[in-house]
């Protein structure tokens, strides 16, 4: 499971990134429930916020294994650098790649891919998390026009992008009601359209999080995604890429933890000897490097299935579920080595834990994935071929200019 | 014009490093990286190909075996236009004054070159010589800690140097010899399609017979400098106390008397 020269390059640009303008300045950024808005700037300088996407629609031509490197490398420094990564590119670009027509990746791709427009994903409501097919925000058509209405919440960068894909129900009564929904491309310009964020978050505080409401806010039918009722399907299709990007970063967590435990072990002394030599200490350091390595097989694999060409819905999760729980995991662990300062946040680890609960509710809470292996496993699930795959990696068709 | 720029591989600045019983050093698992003052000079390089007019081409070059490569393909990463490395079998156990002959000579080869630019000194043998050793056996002009090239043309320099006592400022006719410091400039990120560049470029390598190198002036031959005994210095034993007074001032006086009874000032 080598990589490419290529890849180990990525790793070391975005980790001298993350270590040089991010490590220094994160905690107070994190305190303050600031987003570090030149962070922001600066990942989209380096192409990060297009690093899968193909060259001609402005991205930079790397394969989806990169996007799982760069997202441990990202979340080993700050989940709230992750999280843009999980937004912007899994569950936005790359489901603009999967569904937009050539015209609509023309106008909303690019200048996402090019870092020039920050793009979201809206599906969550007040009253619909892990239930989306009970949304009740609706898109009334009238002539080439939909009206939108709803709040959409728990929305990352809410408050920050400029392009949300909002799922709103075209036909509010059918039945089964997952087949009235139809995604959007929803522009912040749009009139009707406010936003704002959430205050008192557990955790990635220096991330935004909030809401979105849209009130008759006038969408043409041009930036619909897909046909009408098409939305389930596409918003699913969007977590398999979104979930893969939390798997990723989570297994750059548990990294963090491990490497912020070992450092610890080998200098606090107790009993005379230095902690790392306790056995119980030990345990903790071996379940990190554990999970650390599980967690990066199985997103490697998954990111190996993409480049394929191959549906991983079921990888996918399983990575998600078992990386984020073992993020957290490995976050509570890495308190405990660090005794009472790492109850403090005089030390990373106390962020790493308040960062890790975070993943284990978004994109799939841990009992939805449960539920989800449970139904492959019991035959009860399988997916079925959808009209737009996601297109597996093609060099050069990536890189042609 | 070619610009060039010369650099080494050396182990991350993150490295722990082990010497054992017989004198050789190690790094463990820690990745080969270029020389990390070494990337202030490529930028240096890079920003000057903007300013000067005219058709200027930046070579990056290192003399090393193998591994000189992740040297040079982070250059190629960061935009020169093409890298050589030299080496021969005959270059292993160089010490500063044999790398400079063989750095020499390989800029003449080169040919047409109007300034050679190198990192502040290499974070693993530390000597800062190379750069002057290379600018006398060329004839070119030397200037080193140069923390700004304020004015440049084809044919003349004015460069600031960061002294202990302040800012010289020096003119100089091309070629030149440059010795660049952190400061100079903010060496950029590999680009990603710097990185593909990289991956895919060619990677000449020019050997003693390619550059024309004097078997005598090269490797141990070459060297002046004997290797007594190789050691890890004695780990510092050291202690630190926190100074805790009710108010700033109070703080402040016992910090000056402690420093004042340790001879420190
Ligand atoms: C930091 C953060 C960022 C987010 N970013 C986004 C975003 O960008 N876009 C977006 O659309 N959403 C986002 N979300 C929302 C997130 O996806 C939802 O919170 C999540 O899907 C869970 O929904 P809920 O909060 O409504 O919980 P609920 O669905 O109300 O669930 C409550 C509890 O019940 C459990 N549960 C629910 N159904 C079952 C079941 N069938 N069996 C067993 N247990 C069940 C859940 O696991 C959970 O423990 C974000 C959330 C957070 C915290
Ligand atoms: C493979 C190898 C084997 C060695 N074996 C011996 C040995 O047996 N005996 C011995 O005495 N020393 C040996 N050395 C040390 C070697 O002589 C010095 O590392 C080298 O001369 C550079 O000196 P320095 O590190 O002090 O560089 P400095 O003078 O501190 O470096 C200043 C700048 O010079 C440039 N530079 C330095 N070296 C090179 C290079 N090779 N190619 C291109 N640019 C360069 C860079 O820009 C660097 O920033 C060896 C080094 C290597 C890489």
């Amino acid at each position: 499971m080598d990589l490419t020269a290529e890849q180990e390059m990525v790793v070391r640009m975005v980790r001298d990134f993350a270590e040089k303008e991010v490590a220094p300045v994160i905690k107070e950024y994190d305190r303050q429930h600031k987003v570090n808005r030149e962070a922001l700037q600066r990942m989209a300088e380096l192409g990060l916020l297009g690093v899968c996407l193909p060259v001609r629609y402005g991205g930079q031509g790397m394969d989806y294994v990169t996007l799982g490197l760069v997202c441990e490398e990202l979340e080993r420094v700050d989940s709230s650098l992750r999280v843009v990564m999980s937004v912007h590119v899994g569950l936005n670009c790359l489901g603009l790649l999967q569904w937009a027509s050539e015209e609509q990746k023309e106008r909303f791709l690019v200048p996402q891919a090019r870092g020039e427009r920050l793009a979201t994903y809206g599906l969550t409501e007040p009253g619909a998390g892990s239930d989306p097919a009970a949304i009740a925000a609706t898109a009334r058509r009238e002539g080439d026009v939909y009206y939108l209405n709803g709040e959409k919440m728990w929305i990352s960068l809410a408050d920050v992008a400029d392009q949300f894909l909002i799922f709103a129900k075209t036909d509010p009564h059918l039945d089964p009601p997952w087949r009235g929904i139809s995604a959007f491309l929803v522009q912040r310009e749009m009139a009707g359209v406010t936003t704002g964020d959430i205050h008192g978050k557990l955790g990635v505080r220096a991330g935004s999080t909030g809401w979105i409401s849209m009130d008759e806010v006038a969408v043409p039918a041009a930036n619909r995604i897909g046909g009408e009722g098409e939305g389930f399907k596409i918003a699913m299709s969007c977590l398999d890429n979104g979930r893969y990007t939390v798997g990723a970063g989570a297994t750059g967590l548990i990294r963090a933890c491990l490497e912020a435990s070992v450092k610890y072990a080998l200098e606090r002394r107790t009993f005379g000897v230095e902690i790392g030599q306790h056995q119980l200490i030990q345990q903790m350091i071996a379940h990190m490097k554990r999970d650390y390595e599980i967690a990066r097989l199985l997103y490697l694999r998954a990111g190996w299935l993409k480049n394929q060409g191959v549906r991983n819905t079921q990888q996918t999760s399983l990575c998600k579920w078992f990386a984020t729980e073992a993020s957290f995991r490995a976050a509570s662990d890495a308190v405990q080595v660090h005794g009472s300062y790492g109850y403090s946040d005089e030390y990373d680890v106390e962020r790493y834990l308040r960062n890790a609960k975070g993943a284990c509710i978004y994109e799939g809470s841990s009992q939805i994935h449960q539920l989800l292996q449970a139904g492959y496993a019991l035959g009860y699930r399988d997916d079925r071929p959808l009209r737009c795959e996601l297109p597996a990696y093609d060099a050069a068709l990536w890189q042609e200019e | 014009m070619h610009i060039v720029v010369c650099t080494k591989q050396t182990p991350d600045s993150a490295a722990k490093l082990a010497v054992d019983d017989a004198g050789h050093v190690s790094w463990g698992d820690s990745p080969i990286v270029i020389n990390p003052w070494d990337e202030y000079a490529v930028e240096e390089a890079l920003l000057l190909k903007d300013r000067i007019d005219g058709d200027v081409q930046v070579v990056v070059i290192s003399m090393g075996p193998e591994e000189a490569l992740e040297a040079l393909k982070h250059a190629i990463a960061m935009g020169c236009d093409r890298a050589i490395r030299i080496w021969d079998e005959a270059f292993a156990g160089s010490d500063t004054l044999a790398t400079s002959y063989v750095l020499a000579r390989a800029i003449e080869k080169i040919g047409d070159v109007g300034m050679v630019l190198f990192g502040k000194s290499a974070i693993d043998s530390q000597t800062g010589q190379v750069a002057v050793a290379v600018a006398r056996r060329l004839g070119f002009s030397p200037l080193t800690n140069v923390i700004k090239i304020a004015e440049i043309d084809g044919a003349s320099m004015t460069a600031e140097r960061l002294l202990e006592e302040g800012r010289q400022v020096v003119q100089a006719p091309l070629p030149a010899v440059v010795g660049t410091t952190k400061g100079i400039n903010e060496p950029r990120y590999p680009s990603f399609m710097g990185i593909r560049k990289a991956t895919r470029a060619e990677y000449p390598l020019w050997t003693a017979g390619d550059i024309g190198a004097a078997a005598d002036k090269v490797g141990a031959a070459g060297s002046g400098v004997r290797w007594e005994r190789i050691f890890a210095p004695p780990a510092r034993e050291g202690s630190a106390e926190i100074v805790a007074a009710d108010t700033v001032e109070e703080s402040a006086r016992i910090l000056v008397d402690k420093l004042l009874a340790e001879k420190v000032i």
